[in-house]
């Protein structure tokens, strides 16, 4: 990513979010990975003003609580909170999982692979894509 | 890209407008660039039926007639337009420009490199990116699914 700044994971899958720690530490992603579990602890923690915003959410959809849908649509309409590019990253292939997510206008929908090498890669060409574009300084 | 729809390319520089003519060449990239030229002539573009709405949308900011901004503001607002991921492509760094074309949920926002090779490389990094995402379908195909899951089961 272009800056240093928090990563925003919201994943339920303990093994998937260890996965993607993994990924973001292989490839020396510099920001700090925050994870958590679903929809209503991420707007928890984006709504506590002690911690730093994330320059960037990676999103999983089916979650326990409040899903990645839902979430999106409290996010998109806080004016305070839209402006975070958020990826959507999940297994569902659904096509109206797909059209729901760019309807809510996420910066892009990457289906989970199921192998790690091959997540890797795709988290790199995520990263690459992020350090080429510019990111919202948006404060507090 | 992902799919083999029109990239739509918003542009009233004409040599910006070829340099990306050319670096979608020198890529291979296979989808055809659609080219107008203020967000005015986008809009029109995309309100014509006989078009193929575009899989993304590649967007400068200072135009005549209506700007990038204007642009933006419109199609965000349009059920059907809004689902085209957009990315900026200026020659603006400006701060105010950048958290305007994110609060207006841009999916990206890329200051064009100066230089023709950094523009490929820059070209190729959004190529890439869009191919490892998913596109939305036309929303025809999607009311297509709906209709055949229900009579299916």
């Amino acid at each position: 990513m272009r800056t240093s700044k928090p990563v925003l994971l919201v994943e339920d899958d303990d093994v998937d979010a260890m996965m993607v720690r993994k990924a973001v530490d292989d490839l020396e992603i510099a920001g700090p990975l925050i994870r958590v579990s679903n929809g209503e602890e991420a707007l928890k923690h984006l709504k506590n003003q002690d911690n730093e915003r994330p320059c960037i959410i990676f999103l999983d959809l089916n979650m326990p609580r409040m899903n990645g849908t839902e979430f999106l649509k409290v996010v998109k309409a806080d004016d305070a909170l839209r402006n975070i590019p958020i990826i959507v990253l999940t297994t569902s292939k659904e096509q109206c999982d797909i059209v729901g997510s760019f309807d809510l206008c996420v910066a892009g929908y990457m289906v989970k692979p199921v192998d790690y090498e091959r997540f890797v890669q795709a988290l790199k060409t995520i990263d690459l894509y992020w350090t080429l574009s510019e990111l919202p300084n948006g404060r507090w | 890209m992902r799919s083999s729809k029109p990239v739509l390319l918003v542009e009233d520089d004409s040599v910006d407008a070829m340099t990306v003519t050319r670096a979608f060449k020198d890529l291979k990239i296979l989808n055809p660039l659609a080219h107008s030229a203020n967000g005015e002539e986008a809009l029109a573009y995309l309100a014509d039926p006989s078009n193929e709405k575009p899989c993304v949308i590649l967007l400068d900011l200072n135009m005549p007639k209506m700007n990038g901004a204007e642009f933006l503001k419109v199609v965000k607002a349009d059920a059907d337009l809004r689902k085209i991921p957009v990315m900026v492509l200026t020659t603006s760094r400006e701060e105010s420009d950048i958290v305007q074309s994110f609060q207006l949920s841009v999916a990206g926002y890329i200051v064009k490199p100066v230089d023709y090779r950094n523009f490929v490389e820059a070209i190729r990094t959004i190529d890439l990116y869009w191919m490892l995402s998913e596109l939305p379908e036309q929303e025809v195909g999607v009311k297509d699914a709906n209709f055949k899951a229900s009579i299916v089961g």
